[in-house]
This record gives structure tokens, sequence and C-alpha cells, in this order.
């Protein structure tokens, strides 16, 4: 046990935060600094004719004006989409629309003014003559005959299929099941609105050819890459990526932007700073959206309730263009989770990634493993009441047990570890659930809708191994970088490419380090997201960055700790292998003889004389690493939420929820619980309030916070936390990655409880958003029709 | 969120604001703003002028008297939530507008003269028979709540006119007040608001005033439910039974949006009129 | 247009268009950029500051509404280097992630306290109507408001 790793410490990046210091792209201010915004199409589809700027570029305080042709002509190339599976229809993706507009918010021309007053008012005199031509919205109606196409390079909408299984074993297997829950659902489109509006900040030094970017990225080394090697081609050595503080990304600043592209093209042009930031609107438009799924699936299972075979056909909305990683979402991160924490034997998916006019959809937290929890839990959630079976008793009847780990599914994926009855024990005591069943009971026969709803979810994270994810169509490997660099004084500077943006890496990787190497975290500082100071890295997503990240450190401080054992074992006149390092006070000493000892701080300095260290030593006490992990990590879950429905209004009030996690060993519980109950936030947001709404003619209608409705304080209980751990054997911490959890179970957790409480009145299924109104209507029809 | 360019002119009392109107008939007239700003804020409004009167001290007062109760136009409704002064449905939905930081920057003249059908303040207004006093070059005013709103976004106020105070009875004995609403999930606006005021006597209704708000284009009274009620036993069946009668006053304009359609709305309509009875009811005795 | 008001006890003035949201104020003209903007429909809060002491969203105040106010913002919260009670409570509950909605947050918290200290917690989650959070799920935010209470109690 250390000093710091499994306590629950105060993060120490919060003075910067709490006191109004916080470094967002937003608050950058250079010498000579322009602003940009941009025109953006009110049409969902529609040719571009013409585009007049003059007026725009005479207005007082306009610097230039550009358009898609500008950015075209002088040699940008298109955005990238960066997970391409076999035969998939890659349509281009210009950062501002060439000659046609694909979705409302499509750029079209960008103007840089001196103040962003002055933006705006250019962009009121910007004459753009449209010809509107037809739109799709629906991610199953695109991909059927007739429907409007909406890139001449994606016949019929559909840019790619990706399957899984044997699907004729699966339907034969289904056909001999006494019992298949059949089901069509619609996961809805959310928006993910972290609460910092997207930003991006360019500065060219033309005399040296060098440019800055500043953007609200997870991942600026990736951004790096794709500028120099994709969109921009400003050589890689030249270009450096600084994502300073980043207020929430949630997978949606994950991807390569238009703006990104825009502004540092830009900046070059005219030969100043140029920035640019989101309205909240924008926000809403251009910011990839997440889910957006159409499903019809199918489980089998004999008469006691065991699962036989699953079979699921899925359409993914994959919006205008295909965003960085969007086709894998629905795909390598989605079917291959459709075992969940059970034996199904057979399992066969196939999605169609299918074009529509809407803005581009991509990962938003979970990620493709929200959307398979969800088919597959409300799937067991219905078939227990089919078969009139406790929902907990049919799950655990199904359970891959712990000793069957490693655990090959059928749909690719090898669980490392898991005990998913003794995650469930703990969830069951907490919410003290037969309490809750006879509170239901109660309830019930006092003429009220009260429902208890359950689930047990997994989810594939810390991507994770490279040779996996490449050989299922990532563009890049998914390793991460850790360096450690010792000070003459004994201090610490560590470098992730893992990237913060909430997380509080400042605080858990500082805990990391503190206890590897024996030293006190306030002799530490974390320096993440700027790739001129960074070794490669690949940034934050995927509850990645304990896992890899965290890995990457180990190894690091590893290496540090042989080196300062040699020297201090060279200095000391004793064998290496007689030296024992203490990782609580950070001395080396001579086994048996405490007082034979160096202290970290005096190899520390006696490196830096480089006067009396063992023949051929470098003289430096610094490492760098790079952990590949040999597999993803599991975490799982057992929530329970308990809700009311409000006869009269269809109102649905959470009354209780229940978290209990298996994320694997645990560095700082607080930032845990923290993740955990943010997670669940978001899940219940999409569960019963968020969606990101089209009307049929392709116009956003949940354009701003007064159409989407964000979860806010009184939307909740006290969201009770609880766990157990079972060590991950992929990575030297065991951990298993915590950011998602919460949002995979708190969307199924909060409908099954719904649709609980709906039971007696014969309800099977409603899609999300759980209105009040859906409610009210599915009561209605269960009265025959009468209030 | 980058207002379009305007001419601010700041009034310092009353009469220089009615002079400034006046010289700029077309301009805007901004209290606290929270409405006008957002608009401006996404380039909705474009007023050309802003005549500001929210410095001006003779619209800000909230004073009793005699079981009557002024409100001057620029009182915010963090003012009008916290008055023990106003009648409790009114209190009630002024704590219910927006935010705490909004309450503490609109302002309840603002609010009424914007005449958003998704607001809260008209339907109680309307509800308890308010009187709104205006001013102008030509003088004062006096308009009932009922005949103040005339459609969506549309008021009684004439061009140069200005709301100055809303005045009413207080919740008098055995009388009580109430305010429900089906909030809308994304803005908190009300997508049906409800209000009623009720005088229970000897255990009987002698005098019921209802009025909803939100799915109609303005605040509509619902005479048909204090018809049914009033002479009634104030009972919970009997409140459940009069609050459907408000089918009778909705009227064929009843509005849905994605949140909630219109006919869900309608439903709506007779439950929270009867949560606010209920409550008003309770207030009564 | 000429304005002039005392933000964090210093007092500013500048020339300035009406149009100017107070917001861009303190963030582009005095460079207070602690206060932040999260949404262009006065809904997420992350720009409440305090205006004659009163919590105000500054992204639905113009600048030349606040001619002559006195102006908190999160940079003045503390007092010197004594952060106050309610800093504090966030960073002792982990009362924020990114940190984004952080001092809008705080600024409108404070201003719940100060105008009620013994709040249950309903009346905490309803008193933060105005204020947005993607990370937390509030629970967090709730119990540093409730820890700063206690510390407060009696502020008025």
């Amino acid at each position: 046990m250390g000093n710091y790793v499994g306590k629950s410490m105060k993060r120490v990046e919060d003075p910067r935060f709490i006191q109004g210091q916080g470094r967002y792209v937003a608050n950058l201010k250079i010498y000579g600094m322009t602003h940009a915004a941009i025109k953006r199409s009110p049409y969902p589809h529609a040719k571009i004719n013409s585009i007049d700027t003059a007026a725009a570029e005479a207005l007082d305080g306009v610097i230039a004006v550009f358009t898609g042709k500008d950015l075209a002509d002088s040699g940008v190339n298109p955005i990238p989409c960066g997970f391409t599976p076999p035969d998939i229809k890659l349509p281009p993706h210009h950062a501002l629309a060439i000659d046609r507009v694909r979705h409302v918010g499509d750029g079209v021309a960008v103007v840089i003014a001196e103040s962003a007053y002055i933006a705006y008012d250019a962009l009121d005199l910007i004459e753009v003559d449209y010809e509107p031509l037809p739109a799709v919205v629906d991610a199953k109606a695109a991909a059927q005959p007739g429907a409007p196409q909406v890139h001449d390079e994606v016949p019929n909408n559909v840019s790619f299929t990706w399957a899984i299984g044997d699907e004729a074993a699966v339907n034969a297997a289904l056909a001999a099941c006494d019992h298949v829950v059949e089901l069509d659902l619609i996961n809805q489109r959310l928006i993910p609105n972290a609460m910092e509006p997207r930003a991006a900040a360019a500065q060219w030094d033309s005399a040296m050819e060098q440019m800055t970017v500043w953007t609200s990225s997870q991942n600026p080394h990736t951004i790096r890459l794709l500028l120099s090697a994709f969109t921009l081609g400003i050589p890689e050595h030249k270009l450096r990526v600084i994502s300073p503080d980043v207020g929430g990304g949630f997978g949606s600043k994950i991807f390569h932007y238009a703006e990104e592209v825009i502004v540092p093209w830009a900046a070059r042009k005219i030969g100043r700073p140029v920035k640019w930031v989101a309205t909240r609107s924008e926000s809403h438009m251009t910011d990839a959206h997440g889910r957006d799924h159409v499903t019809h699936c199918k489980l089998g299972m004999s008469q006691d309730g065991i699962f036989q075979a699953l079979h699921i056909e899925n359409y993914a909305n994959m919006g205008a263009y295909l965003s960085l990683f969007a086709p894998m979402i629905p795909t390598a991160l989605y079917h291959t989770l459709m075992a969940g924490l059970y034996k199904t034997p057979v399992i066969y998916g196939v999605t169609y990634g299918t074009m529509t006019n809407t803005t581009p959809v991509d990962a938003y937290r979970g990620a493709g493993r929200p959307e398979a929890s969800y088919v597959l839990e409300r799937l067991i959630d219905i078939a227990s009441r089919d078969l009139n079976m406790d929902p907990i008793e049919m799950r655990r009847k199904n359970f891959i047990q712990p000793d069957e780990f490693p655990y090959q599914t059928p749909v690719a994926l090898i669980y490392d570890s898991g005990n998913y009855d003794a995650v469930f024990d703990t969830a069951v005591e907490m919410a003290d659930y037969s309490a809750m069943r006879a509170e239901q009971a109660a309830a019930r026969a006092a003429g009220k809708l009260v429902g208890v709803g359950v689930s047990g979810c997994i989810e594939a994270s810390g991507a994770g191994p490279s040779a996996a994810v490449v050989s299922l169509g990532a563009a890049i490997g998914l390793y991460e970088s850790g360096a450690i660099r010792v000070h003459p004084t004994g201090k610490v500077t560590v470098l992730t490419g893992a990237h913060s943006h909430g997380q509080g890496h400042e605080t858990s990787l500082a805990q990391i380090v503190g206890d590897e190497l024996g030293i006190p975290i306030s002799d530490i500082e974390v320096i993440h997201g700027d790739t001129e100071r960074l070794p490669y890295g690949v940034g934050t997503y995927a509850s990645r960055s304990m896992a890899v990240g965290g890995g990457a450190l180990v190894m690091s401080a590893q290496k540090i700790r042989d080196k300062i054992t040699r020297i201090a074992a060279h200095q000391l006149e004793a064998a290496v292998e007689d030296m024992v390092y203490d990782r609580t006070t950070g001395t080396v000493h001579v086994k048996g003889a405490p007082d034979k000892a160096k202290a970290f701080g005096e190899i520390a300095f006696a490196v830096t004389l480089a006067n009396n260290l063992p023949a051929g030593m470098e003289p430096a006490l610094e490492e760098t690493s790079y952990f590949d992990p040999p597999n993803f990590t599991f975490p799982n879950s057992a929530h329970i939420a308990k809700v009311e429905v409000d006869k009269d209004s269809g109102e649905v009030t959470l009354l209780d929820y229940v978290a209990v996690d298996d994320v694997g060993n645990i560095i700082n519980p607080l930032l845990v619980e923290g993740q955990i109950v943010g997670g669940v936030a978001q899940g219940v947001g999409q569960a019963l309030w968020e969606h990101g709404a089209y009307d049929a003619e392709g116009q956003l209608l949940s354009g701003t916070f007064m159409d989407y409705a964000m979860p806010r304080a009184d939307g909740f209980p006290q969201i009770r936390v609880g766990r157990t751990v079972t060590p991950s054997p992929s990575n030297p911490l065991g951990v298993k990655g915590a950011g998602e959890m919460g949002t995979i179970a708190g969307t199924v957790t909060v409908v099954n409880a719904v649709m609980d409480a709906l039971a007696p009145l014969g309800v099977r299924h409603l899609d999300m958003p759980l209105t009040a109104e859906k409610i009210k209507a599915a009561i209605a029809a269960a009265n025959g029709g009468s209030n | 969120m980058y207002p379009p360019k305007f001419d601010y002119l700041r009034a310092d009392s009353a009469a220089n604001a009615l002079e400034l109107l006046a010289a700029n008939p077309d301009a805007k007239v901004m209290a606290g703003g929270h409405s006008l700003i957002p608009a401006m804020n996404l380039r909705l409004a474009d007023p050309g002028t802003i005549i500001d009167i929210g410095r001006v001290a003779d619209f800000k007062f909230l004073s009793a008297n005699d079981g009557y109760v002024g409100i001057g136009s620029g009182t915010t409704h963090a003012e009008v939530a916290a008055s023990s002064d106003v009648p409790s449905a009114l209190s009630e939905a002024a704590g219910l507008i927006g935010d705490p930081q909004v309450r503490n920057r609109g302002t309840v003249g603002g609010n009424i003269a914007h005449a958003d059908p998704a607001s809260d303040l008209p339907t109680v207004l309307v509800a308890l028979d308010a009187t709104i006093s205006t001013v102008s070059g030509s003088g004062t005013r006096m308009i009932k709540a009922g005949d103040f709103f005339v459609d969506l976004f549309e008021t009684a106020l004439n061009d140069g006119e200005l709301v100055a105070e809303i005045s009413m009875n207080q919740d008098g004995a055995n009388t009580g007040s109430a305010y429900a609403k089906l909030s809308n999930p994304a803005s908190r606006y009300a997508m049906v608001g409800a209000a009623a005021r009720v005088t229970v006597e000897g255990g009987v209704f002698t005098a019921v005033s209802v009025a909803v708000g939100g799915l109609t284009p303005k605040a509509q009274a619902a005479p048909s439910v204090g018809a049914a009620l009033v002479g009634q036993a104030a009972t919970a069946d009997n409140i459940a039974a009069a609050a459907a009668a408000v089918q009778n006053d909705l009227g064929d304009d009843v509005m849905g949006d994605i949140h909630a359609s219109a006919d869900y709305r309608r439903q709506m309509a007779t439950v929270f009129v009867k949560r606010a009875l209920t409550k008003a009811t309770e207030r009564a005795g | 247009m000429k304005v002039s008001m005392t933000v964090n006890g210093k007092t500013y003035t500048r020339d300035v268009e009406p149009r100017m949201l107070l917001v861009h104020f303190l963030r582009d003209e005095l460079g207070m950029t602690g206060t932040n903007i999260g949404c262009d429909t006065s809904q997420c809060g992350a720009c409440t500051i305090h205006m004659n002491g009163m919590a105000v969203k500054s992204c639905t105040t113009l600048a030349v509404q606040a001619d002559g106010a006195t102006i908190t913002t999160i940079e003045g919260l503390a007092n010197g280097s004594e952060l106050h009670p309610m800093q504090k409570a966030f960073w002792e509950n982990h009362g924020l992630q990114c940190g984004y909605c952080t001092p809008g947050m705080i600024m409108a918290a404070t201003k719940l306290v100060e105008n009620n200290p013994n709040m249950t917690e309903a009346e905490i989650r309803h008193g933060l109507e105005g204020n947005i959070c993607r990370c937390t799920g509030y629970e967090n935010i709730v119990r540093s408001v409730k820890a700063a209470a206690a510390q407060m109690g009696g502020g008025d």
C-alpha cells in the first residue's frame, strides 16, 4: 500500500478552476489577434449557386471572407475518416462546403474580423444563393429506395454494412427456442453539450514556417497528425497543437473538426492570429452528435430463461459526413458487446451505416456500448416479465462465472476478469432490493405507478490493444505514452499523452507516480495537452487514461527506480541485487542495513553531478515508455433505480438510484465516484429528457438549450454509489476505467424502471426520451383510450 | 451571442421615458432585458433603438393597502416571489420564472409587455383579475388583465404607452390562490400553466376564478370551471369534476411543439387546473 | 458610450458600444476571463456574477446596464489569499470536474446560501436551476453547497 493510490485526494488542479484561472482556448489573447465567425447553411440540403461576399468584405473591421472554394483552391484536403471497414464508401468532407450543403449548420464561408461582434455583423451581409434539395433524416428511411441521395459517392446512402456472427446458426437457434423476445427500438440522437463550447485559435510564424494551433480537443497529437498528413499538409515538426484546459468532452472533442482546419489556414493566409469560439447554437449544429440507431432485435431462450441466441439488425445514422471515428461506434464498439454479462452461445449482428442530412454522428460517452447495453438489457427486461421471473434472477442464471475467465464471447472479445454475482450482491444489498419490491407492491396496491429497474452492463474500455483495433479498421494504434523527468533537486515532471478535460489526471497520475517513486505528490507536476512538450500520445477517450496512460507511467517509474537502484548500489558499494527501493519513502538502502541508504533527491543530484555513476551510465533521470495493452478492460455494473410515474400527467420522478460498478482497482475513489455519478446523470438524461430532434425536412428542432433538455440539479435524487473490485490483468495497475460505465448503465436502468412502473398496464416498450406525453398516452391506451 | 448594433437611450424617470418614446416611436423599451437580450444574442431581435427604463424609480414599488396590492412594473420577479403581500398564486408563479439569476433582473412589466404565451405571469394575472395601469403622453389607462393580453406576443398597449403598475386584490379571508405548471423540460417555460383563486365559506366554494396559459396563444380565463364549482362543497371530487370544464374554455388554438403536442397539453389543462384548485382550496382553509 | 463600474473592488471606465454584453466587457475589456460563456439563451449560468449584491447572468446584461454598478466576479470572491467558503467546499467535495461551469456555479451558490443558509437539499437543487453542469451529475455540487452553508451559517 502506497501513500496515495486508493485514497480520496482533493484535486491539485482545482485551485485554478475555483478561482477563475482556467486556461480555456476562449480565454486566449494574442497580440494582433483576429476573430472568425462562420456562415452556416440554414438548409438541410441545397445546391449552392453562388456566394456573394462583397458587402461583408466591405464592412469596416472585416479583414477577409473566405469560402470553401478558396480553401480547396489553395490545396486544403477533405477531413478524413479514421475508421474504414472493408468496402466503406467514403464521401468527401470539406471544411467549408463547396457546391452543396448537406446539413443545417454546414459551413459555407468564414469571416475574419477585428472583433467577434463585427464578424457576426458581416455574416448577415453574406448572400448565399441556395437551391433547396429534398432531404432525408431517418437512419432507416435513408436506405430505402427513392430516398434523397446525400452523396453521389454513396449509393442508397449506405456507406457501409458491417456484420459479425453466423446468421444462419442464430436463426436456427432462434427457431428452436421456447421463447423469443422481439423488439423494435430507437436509440435517439443526443447532443453531447460539453459546457465549454468548442474553440480553436492559431498563430503562424512566417519566418520559421511554424504553426501553433490551440484547440479544445481530447487528443492534440491526433489532431496534429490529421492536420499534417491530411487536411493542411503542414509538416508535423512545424506544427504545434495545444489543448489547454478543456471544459468537458464526452467524446465530442475527439474528432477533427472543420474549424481546426479553417482557423490555422486563415491565420497563415492573413498573417495574423485567428480565434474562433462556438456559440452554443453552433455547438448544437456542428458538434458531432451521439447515438441515433434504429434497431430490430430478437433474444431467444429456453422456458427456464437460459439465453440461446441473439439477433440484431441495426441502422446507424452517420449524418451528412463521416466524422473521424463514426463508423467504429455502431460496429466494433457495439456488436462486440452484445454478449453482455452472459453466456449466450450464438450472436449475430449487422449494422448499416447510412448518410442523412443531419449533423454527423460519432462517439458520445460510452460510444456504441450504451447502445449495445440498451438493446440487450431491454430485451432481458421484457423476457423476465414474459417468463414471470425476477429480472435479477434471470440475469444471474446466465452470468459468465468467475472461474470462466478469460472468457471468449461469440462476438470477438475475450473478457479478462469479473465477478458479476458479487456486483449484483452488493447492489441488491445497498438498494435493499426486496424492501424496494415490497414498497412497490404496497404502492401498486394503493393505485400508484411505481417501478424498479435493474440492469447489468459491461463495456470494453481501456482502448486498447493496437493490433486489435487496427485489424478492426482503425487508422491509429491506441497505445499511450508516459514520461517521467526527474530534475536535479528531485522534483518531478510527468508528461502524459492522455488528456484531462475534467477527469483529474493531474491528481490521479501524480498519485500513481508518487507511489511508484515514493515521493510526495507536491513534488510532481503532470503536464498534458501540448504536442511540443510531450512524447507522442493518443489522448483521452474510451476510459483509457489510467489503464493505458497510467500503465505507461508505471513502466517509466520502474525504469527510474531501476536506475536509481543501480546508482545507489554503485555509490554504496553494494550489489544491485542487495538493494531495496522503499516505495513509501523514496529511499534505496542495502538489504538489512537501513542506514546505508540514498534518498531520491540525493540520487537526483548525483545524476546531475555525473561524477560517480556506474560505468557507461548516461547522466540523466528521464524515462519515456509506451504501453500497448494486451487486451481491453471490461468494467461491469449492477444498477438499480426506483421511479414513480404520475398517473394524471405521465411525469416521471426518479426516487432512488444505486450504482455498483466493478471498475477494477481504484486510484482515487473520490474521482471515480464523480465519474460514475456524472455518467449516470448523462444516462438518465437520455432516458428521460434529451433528444437531438429534427423535423422530417431536416430542420434541427433542438437548436438551443431552450429546446434541448439538459439534466438539471432538481432532476435527481441522491445517486448512491458502491463498488466491487476484480483487478484487471490487462495493465500494471489493475484498473478498468470508470468514465463511461455510469452512462452505459444509467440509460437502460431508468427505462427499465419506468417500464416496470407501467407493466401492470401491459405496456411493453416505449422509446426514449420517456416524456410525460408518451407515458400518458401509454397509460390512456392501456385504459382503453380514456384518461 | 453578439447582439446587433443599436442606439441606446436611458430614461431616468417615467416622464423622461415617455418623452424618449415619443421622439423614437420605433424604439424597443427594455426594463430588465431578460426577454430582449437573449433574442438579440441569437439575432432574432434587431431593435435599432433601445430605451432603457431599468433605472426608473417611478416603476419600482410594491405596496399593499386596504386589501389591494400594487406592483410597480419595474419590480423584479425575485421581489414579487419574496412578497407576502401579493396573492399566493402570484408569488408562487414569480418564483417559478426562469431561475434565481433571471428573477433578479427580469421585471413584471417587461414580462407582461412581452406577452410570451409560455410565460407564467399572464395566466396568474388573468385568474386574479388584475388591473394593468399604463402611462402615455395622453394620460393613464386601466386595463383588465383579461383584455391586456391580445394574442401571441401581442398586448393592448398602444404605441408610446408603458406599463406602470399591476394591481389586484390580495387573497382575502377564506380565500386562497395557487399556480401549477407543467414545465418545458428544456427551457422551463410553461407548457401548461394553471392559476386559481377560490373563496371557501362554510365548506362551500363561494367564488372561483381560474385561468390557463402556456397552451393557448394568450392567457385564457376559464369561467366554466368557476361556474361548475361555485355553490359546490369544497371536496376533491367536486374539484376534479369542475377542472374538466376547462376544456370548454380552451378554444381551437391550442398549441403544440416537440415537447408536448396540442392534444396532450389540452388534457393537461384539466390536470393542472385540478392541481391549482386543490392547492388554492387548501390555502383558503 | 462611456461606462464605469467597480469590479472586484477597483473602478474601471471604458468606452464601449451599447450592444456589448457585460460578460464580454469583463472578459475582453477587463481581461477577467474567469467568467465563462456556456450558452446563448440565458440558460446555463456559466456567466453568473454578482451585481449590486445579486447573482446575475452577465450574458443577459448589457455593459451599459451595469454602468455604475458594483460587481464581483469569481476572481474577486476570495478574500485575498483566503478562499471563500464556497470555493473551499467545491474543492473539498469534488464539486467540479472540467471546471467550466464552476465559476458561475460558485457565484450562484454563494448568493443562494447568503439568502438562506438553512436550505433543504430540495431547495438547493431547485435553487441551482439556472446553472447547468454536464460533468458531475450535481451530486457533489449539492454536497459542496451544503458544506459551505454549514460554514457560512448565519452569514447574510
